[in-house]
This record gives C-alpha cells, structure tokens and sequence, in this order.
C-alpha cells in the first residue's frame, strides 16, 4: 500500500500555497494528513502534487478576538486540546476533541484539515457546526467568510474553489449562562462517531431558552443544524417534555445507513443523544446562570 | 514423573528470554531482511469474485521503468511439477479436493485472489505496475452464501468442480429420534455464527533466494509450518529436500492463517528462481483483508431434548459451513465445531448433519479457537435454552449435565478421525464451574442487578463450559547437544509466533540439566536445524515440543552421569547433576562440567571415549502423544446494556482455567488473555462483510473492528491443574482455549441483563444496532401482549 | 514525482539521504536507514505499530511523509535504550508484566507509554486513563492486561516498579 507517485512542495507562505495551488494541475493540500495519508497509501487518492501547509507558520495558532477564538487552520487538535484559551473559551470544542482519535493522531492533525476532509462521521465539524463556526477561505483574489453551515457541499467535499484554502477558524465566546455538551456513540472511544450530537443552549435569566443550537453528524453527508429541535426549545421553559420532542424532532430526520448502523438505528441514536447532550447541556446552563 | 526437574523451574512464572530483543527493536521479522540485489514483489489480484479470465495484458507494466518481470501462471508453470498447490489434507469427509493455483490459470475464485506477480526494484513500483495490469474477463455469478450455495439450480463457485458440495458428513452416536420421542422438553435453535479474521498485526511475508552457487533455495517466511512449506515447495518445485530450507524469522502473531500454506508462498519462490534474484514479498494490510484465510459464517440448525430435570437427552440438527473458493487446510473447522459442540457434557445422543459449501470468498481455514467456539456456543445458548424453559438457573442446569471427575478417562461416543474413542484425560469439571462462580460472586449477583436495575442500569452476568483438545500429534522433535563450550543447543521442529517457546523450552531444559536459561540455545522454525517438524497449530508446542526436549534433556543427563562415572571412576549412582555439573555425592569439589564433559565426548584423535560411550553429549526425542489432551475452563463474565444503544459494556471478566501442569504460568496466562480477547472481538466487535457479488466490505481497520485496551475488561484467571495422564510432564495445551468460553459467555450474560425483555441472542457478532434491533423486537412483543 | 534530500536526526545522529517523496516516515526509518524497530501494521494510520516521537510527540510513521520529518528530530524505539545499556523502565515493566508476546506492537507500545510518562510526569494514572491512551495501538497477542499493568507499575504510583528480576 505505497502511494501513487507525486510532486512535493513545502510553501513556507500563504501566498506561496496559494500561488502553487494555482499553478500546479492536480494539486492536493496536505495539512496534518491523518485522513489524506490513509487515502493517499491507500491510492484512493491520487493527486500529481501535494502541497504541505506544514511549515506555513502564520496558519498556526490560537488568539482571542472581540468575539471568541480564532484558530489558525493548521493548528493542531493536541495544541487545541491544551490550551487554555480554548478550554476558557469553547469547552464544547474540547469536549468534542476528547472523542477525536488518539493522541498521536491529534499531534499531528489540524482543525483545518478535520473541517475540510469532512468525513461525515467526524466530531470536529458537528461542533463547528454547532458553534456556528466561521471559516476563512483565502483564494488568490482575496480571502471571504462562510459560516460553517454553509460549507459542506457533499460528501467529503468542502465548499471551496480551486485554488481556495482554508485558513482560519473562528468560534464565538461561550456565552454566560450557557451549557454545552457533546454526545456521540461508537464503538470504541477513539472510533468516528456513528452518530454524534453537539448542543448549545443559553439561557435567560427568566430560565427560558434563549438560544439553542444542535448539530448533528453521521446521519447523512455532513453535519446538519437540528433546526425543528431548535425552534422547538427556543422561548420556552426548558423541561424534559421539550427535550423529548426535540429528541424525536431529530430521530426523524433522515438519515443513510448501513449493514452495521441501519438507517432506522440512527435515526434512533439521534433521538437518544439528542435527549442525552439537552440534558447536559441544560444541567451546565443551569449552574451557569 | 517429572520428578527429576528442579523444582524452580517448573511452575514458575520465568521472565522471557525473548523479550530484550523484541523490547529494543532487535527483532528480526519477514521485512527486516534485507538482501543484496532483492526485487519487491506486488500482486495483481482479481478484482471480482467470480468471472474466467479471458486475457492479461502486461505491456505496459512490463514497461514502466524498474520493473523487473510480471509474470502470470504460464511464466511460472514450467518451474511447477503440478498444475496446483499440492496441499491436500486427507479427510472422509470430503468429497472433492480444490487444491488453489499460485497464480490463477483460467478461473478467478474470489476477490484478491493472485493473478500475477510484479517484480521490481521497490514495493512502490511493482505497486505502480501492478495497476498498469490489464484484465479482460468475463464475469460469472457468484456464490456469497454457502447455505444459498448448496441450492438446487444455484451457480457453482467453480466450474472446475463437479457441484458446491464439497464435503459432508453426519456425525451420529446414540438413539437421537427415541430421545426426542421420549423427551419432555425441546428447544429449537437457528443460529447464524460469524467469526472473523485472525489478524497478526504482522502481516505475512515471504524473502526467497536460490542460491545458484550453493544450488539452494532458502525462504523465509512467516509461517507457523515451516516443515509443511518446504514439503509443499519441495514437491511443487521439483526440488531435492536437501536443496529447500525454510526459516521462520520472527512472527509477528499466527493464529491460525500463517498455519495455512498460501499461494504466494510458492509464486514468490518460484519467481525467486525464474529471475536468480531474491524476491520479498510482504503482504499489506488491505491484502490481508481479501487474500488471507480466516473464518467465515456457521449456520446451524438445532434441536435439543431433555427430561424434566433438565438432563440432555440428544441433540439433533444440520450445520452449513462456508468453506471459501478452495481446500487448502481440510475440513478441520466444521469437524472441530460438531466435536467440540459436546463440550464437558453428558450427551446421551447426537446426530449432525454437516455441509460444507464452497463460496466465492477466501478460502476459510481456522484462526484462533479453530471452529470451537461456534460448537460451544450452540451447546451453551441451548442449555440456556433449556433453563430458560424448565425455570433452572443456568449454572444448575450445567451442574446437572457435567461429566463428573470419577467419570475420567471419559471417553465420549464420538469415534474420531483416527478411529479412536473422544476421550477427555482428566479434569474436573464441576470443581471448576463452582471456582469460576465463587470467585465471580455469582450468587450474589442477583442484589446487584436488582439494585442496578432500579437506577435504570441493565446488568446482566453470564457463564459458560467448555473444553479444548489440544497438542494434536504425531509428534514434534526435539535435539539438545550441549557443545564444548558448555552451551546448550536445543533444535526443535516447533515454531513460535509469539508465545514464548523459546522460554517454555529453555525452561524446561535449564530444570533437566540444572543451568540457567542464558546458556541455553533454542533453534526453532528452521527446517535446516530440524529435518523433521510440524509446527505451531492446535495448541500443541508445550504437549509435543515441551515433552520432547524433556525425553532428550534427560537422556543427555544420563549420558552426563555415565561419562563423569568413566572420568572419576565412580558409579553412576554416585553421581548428581545440579548448576550444569556432574558431582560426586558428598565430595564437594569433585566434579565435572557439563563443557568438561562435552568435550571429552567431542574426543581427541587417536583416544577412546570415556566410558565406550557413543560421541558427543547430545540426545533427541520426536515425541508422539498417544492422544489428544483436554483443556478445559469455565469463562464468568458481567455485562452491562445500554438499552438505548444496544451497546454492551463487559464489566468483570473470570476464567477458571486448567491446562494440567503449567510450564510458566505467567506465559499461560498470557495465552488465556490474548484468547479471550480475541474472543471478545469475535462477539462484540468483528464482522467481515462482503456485499452480494462478494466484494470484500472490509479493506481497514476501520471498517473491520478489533477490539482495543479500553473497551476490554480486566479478566481475572484462576488456574487449576488436573495433569493429564497423557504425557511425561501431565500438560494440556492453552494458546486457543481463551477464545472458546467468550462468545458463549457473553451472549448468556446480555441475555441475562435483558431477561425481563426475554431477548434471545443467537447470532454473532452482536453488534449494537442487531442488539438494538432485539430489544426493540422484544418490546414491541411486550406491549402487545 | 519529485526526490528531495533530507536531514533528520534520529536517536541523536544526523541522517541524508535523497528520498522520493511518496516515501512515508516508517519505510524511511527501516529501509533507507536500516532502523527496522518501527513496526508497520496497516499503513492507515491505526493499528500503531509504526509510533514514533517527532520533535518529541508521538506520530504514526506511516502517515507522515519521510520529506516532512526533514530538519525535525525523530525517536524510534532503538534510541530508547542504549544497546548495551539497561533497559528503559518502561520495557523493563513490560517483560515483567508479561505485556509482550510476539513483540510486532511492543515497540509503538513503548513510544506511546513514553510520551505518556513525559507528559505526566509526577502525575498518577488511572487504569481508565492508561486504557484510553493504549487504545491506539492494536495487539492481537496480549489481551492489553499485561502492558496495562507495565504501564500501572511505572506510571500509576504503584508501589511496584516494573524491573526484571
Ligand atoms: S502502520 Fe502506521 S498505524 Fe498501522
Ligand atoms: S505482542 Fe503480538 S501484537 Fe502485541
């Protein structure tokens, strides 16, 4: 299981990677590689150049804005997963990561490459999408915004042109008085989720819900907001009645399936962790407020 | 018996002399080896399961640049005596023998299987050419199903053999139709066994080298059989035996499929010897998923009767058994799983009918329990069965079925292949359930279920019996020379894969001839070393190799005695052996060492011997164990459902255990874990799928879960030692046996914990959604009651 | 395709050597530099027999390209202990805790168990914490019990520290 022949290049700047993914035909970014290697050893893929965002320092490191966290695209999980900035500032974003892979996967992969390799099953997109994450994308006319929502275009497919590259990651600041929690199942800890479930959930000082976001993956090809939950929760009085409709709100979304994970048994896991992440979320939010 | 090994060597829990080097990354397996002018091989392989090939075109891998040879099956056969691989293993049961080819000739049999053979200056080239390969085939229906396969009017899975059959048996004793007639109870039973692959994290490998000056062909292969390999490449090859040696380096783990001669096996070599260069070939992971043998899908169909007490009057039934494309081990996994199915039972009748389909899927051959744990577990769900049914616990219903200790020897109504009576040598199999249940806390159980159960918490605990026959014959050899310098060489014909034979044999030689493990040599795995050997397959090292080495280090002992005698001119009687010298009672300081006496029987030119005795202090042993040894254990085990989920947590894990006189019980236990593991990923986690045209559906370790440190529990052992009366030092075998109970085990527990829910659990592996699946089948049947 | 030359020290000497740079980190180390301790299990990045510490975190080696480890510092199991020296406290606890048997996932095992001791230095384990951080390497031998002991002896404040005899 060798890889098929490519060029290498190692841009030590954006501008240098993006003027190469402009230039090069068939040209792959390689950030972390902990999902493009495999594909590449496995020559599911097989691009002529591989561009390595490694040594592109300005990609890299975690400050905090007027608004939350930003995130350079090639920071590391483990360096994510130790910082106190992030701890402080977007718990859901670790608890999330505790379920990503092992610690020398995390050494080396980025939330960058995480969020454009977009395996359906990935945690780090269901919490960004949750987040309401909003991603940079540097093209060589300029950089633009997208929320995180908006990203995915398919399966495995990120929303970016050619010659795009994601480049920062940018989550808003936990709200006071607000709970988080991530939920997922599978079989083993370090497994992709077969069904994970990120909640947010402020409240008011009324107690009533003043927001609410919940993502959920492995359903279909990406991540998806639970917006009939949502809306179900929002302005209300949060009790286990409104947590069990919003958790069969989302046991009915669709959903691919399987010979292991049937469509009807995700189905099903979406409406357990649904309930199982509220919960949570709520008991954080209350203690908050 | 072994009254003459000290005692610290026996028993004892001795660090492994293996270890430092493996610990330092000194070890030296298939792809370690590194020969100058070696080309790196990569198959092409088919990428469908069933279809004639109408033609390869190798034109343009033949061009790309370091590319050596591409060679099919018409490049190899003239270096061939035969058309196929000649591996057959001889067995009444079959009806038709499938030898496979090293490459395929004409008909592609299933995914994976070898169509040609690239050889080129890297693996990453050859890799590259490999694709450049162009098949044109047509293709053929495929047969996924053995059961489906056996049909009338179904597609054959070869067109070279005569129908989908090839094998049947019926393995009869008793009066099952009066049994049922006169039985008061019946249960009825269709279960649906998977179980996966063996899955060395080593992966096989084969380095080849005809040596044109030495006119030799060594291989080096990551095999458990050496000795078979060479047989089979001395006859494939039309070679002379001296002119074949096959090494087993380093293996990285075997269970099973490194047992099993592949067809690369022999292509790489006989590349090896087209080009007059070595060839390496290692096997990637993604390979090892479509072309390595590993176990398949059981079906049985079962009937069990019994009386109001809830004794076993007879089992009845079919099993359908999913042989793969072709025979390249026997029948050995269908006739284990129907013998075993009796376990430590009474079993007053039987009668099974056994058909063995071939399928478009690798070949299956065994891996770690080798059918065992399949038969097990229909005799344990059916026992639950039957509890269920009268309202017995499940440990009385066994209690009441158990072969008792004053039964030993128990020979069973089965008459096996060698026409000899099944017979258990020893044990005691009630004494071991009531350990297990004690040390598990068993009756207390209960409390803690309720008490769980009350804070929403489903905990369930479960059992299971079994026994394992092990060291299978006809023998395995053994040599101990101790060479002038005074270290002692010991050559065996066994091969390790990890279990520590090295240890297990210097251990046992070091307690013969009294010197420490260091001083003491193991050749294992060479057939240069060993003309004669058979290798690592039904738990057997310890029983044969172990026995052998004892035989000969204690006639090499003797002779020891007999030459001091001759040197200090005393008796023999006079004489002790201890701390690898021969001294005279009483007289401290008048001795001779085993170097010392090595050398006096190397001789001087011109001198006699001492004491006209032949030359050299050296001795040998192939020994035969008469019979197989039974192995038996009881596996306890607490799991915990998540109902919402149908994920199962194991939360306490206890074996009882008894392999007769252990060697080193820290190794023993070693086995016994790794088994029970392996078990654990058979029931909980590992599934290899393949779609309904046969691909493979697992190609990583993604798609195909093993079980890893965080979702196994801690398993606590407990040993027992009932020495088996079978051989010189009373051992039984243990390197499968863990795998055995767990499935069994499992199934009951979660059977247990979902008892208000009644589900029954008879297919495996029980993955999450297939248990979600039962719960909420088993809810729905609630509420409508 | 394109060959790069490349500087990496590994166990403390400075290696060169021209690769292709379709070469991953692990047939780097065993085949161009002749370390072959680095195990290679599934070359997809989960079994773990291939760990290694680059710049002193550990990385699976086949999922890192040999041109990326240029300029960096690599540590494979032959760097653990010096070869006529003592074992490493680690590999000495896992002979005595029986935590190896063929030996093919003991070399990632021990680079994975060494990071942990680092980063935790001082700090006790739990078993459920020793678990988790073992997770990422797959062993068909052991059944895991036998190095998570070796790991509880060195790293769980255990009284027993894991030295052979
Ligand atoms: S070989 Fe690298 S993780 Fe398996
Ligand atoms: S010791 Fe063999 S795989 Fe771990």
């Amino acid at each position: 299981m060798k890889p098929a022949p490519f060029a290498y290049h190692r841009p030590e700047t954006l501008a240098e990677a993006l003027d190469l993914l402009a230039r090069l035909p068939n040209a792959r970014i390689l950030a972390g590689g902990q999902s493009l290697m495999p594909m590449l050893n496995l020559r599911m893929a097989t691009p002529d150049h591989l561009i390595d965002l490694g040594r592109v320092s300005e990609l890299s490191g975690i400050s905090e804005t007027a608004a939350g966290l930003s995130i350079g695209a090639m920071t590391t999980q483990r360096a994510i997963e130790r910082s106190p900035l992030a701890r402080a500032g977007c718990p859901l974003l670790l608890e999330a990561l505790a379920h990503v892979g092992h610690q020398a996967t995390r050494n080396r992969g980025t939330i960058g490459g995480s969020l454009c390799h977009l395996d359906p099953a990935a945690e780090l997109p269901v919490a960004a999408c949750a987040l309401e994450a909003t991603l940079t994308i540097a093209g060589r006319s300029g950089k633009r915004s997208i929320r995180f929502d908006e990203f995915p275009a398919g399966y495995l497919t990120p929303r970016l042109a050619p010659g795009e590259i994601l480049t920062r990651v940018d989550l808003p600041r936990r709200e006071q008085g607000s709970g988080w929690a991530f939920e997922e199942f599978s079989l083993r800890a370090a497994d992709f989720a077969v069904v994970a479930v990120a909640a947010l959930l402020a409240l008011g000082a009324d107690r009533r819900v003043r927001r609410a976001s919940i993502a959920i993956g492995g359903l279909g090809a990406a991540p998806v907001r639970l917006a009939a939950a949502e809306s179900l929760l929002v302005g209300h009085p949060c009790d286990a009645e409104r947590v069990a409709d919003a958790a069969r709100a989302a046991a009915e979304l669709r959903a691919d399936g399987d010979e292991v994970y049937p469509a009807e048994y995700r189905r099903h896991l979406a409406g357990v962790l649904t309930r199982r992440a509220l919960e949570r979320a709520l008991a954080r939010g209350r203690k908050g407020v | 018996m072994a009254g003459d090994l000290s005692p610290g060597f026996l028993g004892r829990s001795v660090p492994r002399v293996e270890d430092a080097r493996l610990l330092r990354g000194a070890g030296r397996f298939a792809d370690d080896i590194a020969l100058p002018g070696m080309l790196h091989a990569a198959f092409v392989r088919s990428p469908v399961a069933h279809a004639l090939l109408r033609s390869v075109d190798l034109s343009n891998a033949r061009a790309l640049p370091g590319v050596r040879a591409v060679l099919t099956y018409a490049d190899l056969r003239p270096q061939l005596r035969c058309d196929r691989i000649p591996l057959a293993l001889p067995s009444a049961m079959l009806r038709f023998d499938v030898d496979p080819f090293c490459l395929a000739q004409r008909e592609l049999c299933y995914a994976g299987e070898p169509i040609a053979l690239v050889a080129a200056e890297s693996r990453r080239v050859a890799e590259d050419a490999a694709r450049l390969v162009e098949l044109d085939f047509e293709a053929l229906p495929a047969v996924v199903d053995a059961r489906q396969g056996l049909q009338s009017g179904a597609p054959k899975a070869r067109l070279d053999c005569p129908d989908n059959l090839v094998a049947q048996t019926v393995l009869e004793y008793g009066d099952s139709e009066g049994a049922f007639a006169a039985g008061s109870i019946r249960v009825t039973e269709r279960f649906r066994i998977h179980k996966g692959g063996g899955h060395s994290i080593e992966p096989r490998g084969v380095v080849a080298r005809f040596d044109a000056v030495e006119d030799m062909l060594t291989v080096w292969d990551g095999t458990q059989m050496p000795h078979r390999a060479k047989a089979v490449l001395v006859a494939s090859l039309g070679l002379a035996e001296h002119q074949v040696r096959v090494i087993a380096p380093d293996v990285g783990g075997g269970f099973g499929p490194k047992a099993v001669f592949h067809p690369e096996e022999l292509a790489v070599p006989a590349a090896a010897m087209l080009l007059q260069v070595p060839v390496k070939w290692i096997e990637d992971r993604l390979e090892s998923f479509t072309a390595t043998v590993g176990e398949r899908v059981q079906e049985w169909e079962m009937e069990a009767a019994a009386d109001r007490e809830g004794r076993l009057l007879a089992i009845r039934g079919r099993l359908y058994h999913d042989h793969g494309a072709c025979t390249p081990y026997g029948v050995a996994l269908s006739y284990n799983s129907a013998t075993n199915l009796v376990g430590p039972y009474v079993l007053p009748a039987y009668h099974l009918e056994i058909q063995v389909g071939l399928t478009n899927l690798v070949p299956a051959a065994p891996t770690r329990g080798a059918g065992r744990p399949q038969g097990t577990f229909v005799m344990e769900r059916l026992l639950d069965g039957i509890a269920l049914q009268l309202g017995i616990e499940r440990d009385e219903i066994r209690r009441r079925n158990l072969i008792a200790p004053a039964q030993m020897p128990y020979a069973t109504p089965i008459v096996t292949r060698d026409g000899k009576a099944m017979t258990y040598d020893s044990g005691d199999y009630p004494e071991c359930q009531r350990r297990a249940l004690a040390a598990a806390k068993w009756s207390e159980f209960s409390g803690r279920q309720a008490a769980a159960r009350s804070e929403g918490r489903w905990l369930g605990i479960g059992m299971a019996n079994y026994v394992e026959g092990t060291g299978r014959g006809p023998f395995e050899s053994a040599a101990v020379r101790v060479e002038p310098s005074g270290e002692i060489r010991v050559t065996t014909g066994a091969t390790a894969q990890g279990q520590g034979t090295k240890t297990m044999l210097a251990q046992l030689v070091g307690g013969v001839l009294g010197v420490p493990l260091e001083k003491i040599h193991i050749v294992d795995g060479d057939t240069a070393a060993s003309p004669l050997g058979l290798g690592a397959y039904a738990s057997r090292q310890a029983v044969t190799a172990g026995n052998a080495v004892v035989i000969a280090a204690r006639l090499v002992a003797e002779k020891a005695r007999k030459a001091a005698a001759a040197m200090l001119e005393v008796a023999p009687e006079d004489l002790d052996l201890a701390d690898g010298c021969v001294r005279v009672k009483g007289i401290p300081g008048l001795k001779r060492s085993l170097a010392d006496l090595a050398r006096a029987l190397q001789g001087t030119p011109g001198y006699a011997l001492p004491g006209d005795l032949e030359p050299g202090l050296a001795a040998a042993s192939d020994f035969q164990p008469g019979a197989i040894a039974y192995t038996n254990g009881t596996h306890v085990v607490e799991a915990e459902v998540d109902i919402h989920t149908g994920a199962v947590r194991l939360d306490r894990y206890v074996v009882v255990h008894d392999c007769g006189r252990m060697i080193n019980p820290m190794m023993v236990e070693g086995q016994v874990l790794g088994g029970v593991v392996h078990g654990i990923g058979a029931t909980l986690f590992e599934w290899m799928r393949y779609d309904e045209s046969g691909q493979p559906l697992c190609g990583t370790y993604a798609d195909y879960v093993l079980p890893t440190a965080d979702v196994v529990p801690r398993i606590e052992i407990h040993h027992m030692e009932s020495p088996s009366p079978l051989n010189p030092l009373g051992i039984k075998g243990a390197a499968e046996s863990g795998t055995i109970g767990a499935a069994s085990a499992i199934a009951s527990a979660i059977e247990d914990a979902l008892k208000p829910l009644g589900v029954r659990i008879t297919d495996l592996p029980v993955t999450p959604a297939r248990l979600f699946a039962l719960i909420r089948a088993a809810e729905q049947r609630r509420d409508s009651r | 395709m394109s060959s790069h030359q490349v500087a990496v020290t590994v166990n403390g000497r400075l290696y060169r050597r021209t690769v292709d740079a379709r070469v991953n980190l692990a047939d780097f180390l065993r085949h161009e530099i002749g370390l072959t301790g680095t195990h290679v299990g599934c070359e997809h990045g989960i079994c773990g027999a291939c760990t290694v510490l680059v710049d002193g975190f550990t990385a699976r080696a086949c999922l890192m390209l040999a041109v990326q480890a240029d300029g960096r510092t690599v540590q494979t199991i032959e760097g653990v202990a010096q070869a006529d020296g003592p074992l490493h406290p680690i590999q000495a606890a896992l002979s005595a805790h029986h935590g190896l048997q063929c030996g093919y996932c003991t070399p990632g095992v021990v680079m994975t168990l060494i990071e942990l001791q680092c980063e935790n230095a001082g700090a006790t384990l739990t078993e459920a914490e020793i678990r988790r951080a073992l997770s990422g390497n797959l062993c068909r031998c052991t059944g895991y019990q036998g190095m998570i002991d070796a790991a509880l002896a060195v790293l769980g404040g255990a009284q027993e520290r894991g030295e052979t005899s």
